[in-house]
């Protein structure tokens, strides 16, 4: 099984604002980090030309949002606060505002499997209302995959 | 805190132990039975039985290395050595600091409190510095249990004093550490810029630069 991972962030600023030129001058080195990084499967891209360029979607112009795929919750983990992208993330209160609800969401997913972002905004969803569990969960209480694979929506999957 | 504790650390009482033990954790990965031997200056039979006590114990941890060489009279895979995953700690009267560290720790990410957090805990590290007058930064963070290590120019820790709670809460603990840091290097006369985020896997989030060397001595 594969990880899928998605956070939002709300800008507190347009993208293409001066308030936001630094956060988005990071984004290719960060990005590129992200691609090299072990364990690095797949990230939604906007362009494959402008590495600035940040995913366009239907939640509203001033949400950030970041999804990827994943080998193990292990290479994710090391990735955002094991390598300089935890120097980006300290910074986060300069560009964006402060999250009081779920930002961030992980599942996993059958290896080979690229899932929507609306269902990883679905996923958001259960988690601001259900709480983690094995379908939803974060880095504090996270699930294991095997308790994820005896979920009937992976046995589906695996057919 | 548990007889295994106890009875763990009462192993490293012996000093052909605690040399073992302290040379493999010092290699900051896995280290060989010839190599461990070697360091703590006794054969590798002796070694291999004491270090097997250690892995026993839960203190360090074994596996086996494939040899590069192949084919006829390679040998079997050498046996390796690292140091454990799990923590030990002995207090006595026993005394439970972490549950109520993570508790506090939760609070402040509630209250979006890092800046005073990170405050107060570079007050802390200059506190600190006043107990190690005179001394320098890395034999300070060695006293610490930081571990210290030179790698290209720069001075690197390999172990995380806060550990546990840095993988609860990462980017508070990690902030707050590098603070103390800075905090501890201020407080000793040194420049506290020479401590800056520098994250790796399995190790502590901070490193040191070395001293400038327009930096003059005395």
């Amino acid at each position: 099984m594969h990880l899928a991972q998605l956070n939002i962030a709300h800008l507190r600023a347009p993208v293409d604002s001066p308030e936001l030129a630094e956060f988005v001058a990071l984004l290719e080195p960060i990005n590129a980090l992200a691609d090299e990084a072990p364990g690095f499967v797949w990230r939604l891209k906007e362009s494959e030309s402008d590495p600035t360029a940040t995913v366009t979607h239907d939640y509203g112009d001033l949400l950030l949002v970041n999804f990827s795929v994943w080998e193990s919750l292990e290479s994710v983990w090391n990735y955002v606060y094991r390598s300089p992208h935890l120097g980006v993330l300290r910074r986060r209160r300069e560009w964006f505002l402060r999250a009081v609800e779920p930002y961030l969401v992980m599942w996993w997913v059958p290896e080979g499997t690229i899932p929507s972002l609306t269902e990883a905004m679905e996923r958001l969803e259960r988690l601001k209302t259900e709480g983690p569990g094995p379908e939803a969960f974060t880095f504090k209480d996270s699930y294991g995959s095997i308790e994820a694979a005896s979920l009937p929506a992976a046995a589906e999957a695996r057919k | 805190m548990s007889s295994d504790d106890i009875e763990a650390l009462a192993l490293l009482h012996d000093p052909v132990r605690r040399t073992l033990y302290a040379a493999v954790t010092a290699a900051g990965g896995d280290m060989g039975r010839g190599e461990a031997a070697q360091a703590a200056g006794v054969s590798r039979t002796l070694a291999g039985h004491h270090l097997d006590k250690l892995v026993e114990a839960g203190l360090l941890e074994s596996g086996f290395r494939q040899q590069e060489k192949k084919g006829p009279g390679s040998g079997r895979p050498a046996k390796i050595y690292r140091r454990a995953r799990g923590e030990r700690s002995v207090s006595l009267p026993p005394r439970d600091y972490a549950t109520l560290a993570s508790v506090l720790a939760a609070v402040v990410d509630l209250l979006g409190a890092e800046e005073q957090a990170e405050e107060a805990a570079r007050a802390a590290g200059a506190g600190l510095a006043g107990r190690h007058r005179g001394e320098r930064a890395e034999s300070v963070l060695e006293r610490r249990g930081y571990e210290p290590y030179a790698e290209g120019g720069v001075v690197r820790l390999r172990n995380c004093p806060f550990h546990a709670l840095s993988v609860e809460q990462p980017l508070l603990v990690c902030s707050m550490n590098l603070a103390l840091c800075q905090g501890l290097l201020e407080g000793l006369g040194d420049d506290p810029r020479r401590a800056e985020l520098d994250p790796r896997p399995g190790e502590c989030c901070v490193s040191l630069k070395q001293i400038d060397v327009d930096i003059e001595a005395g």
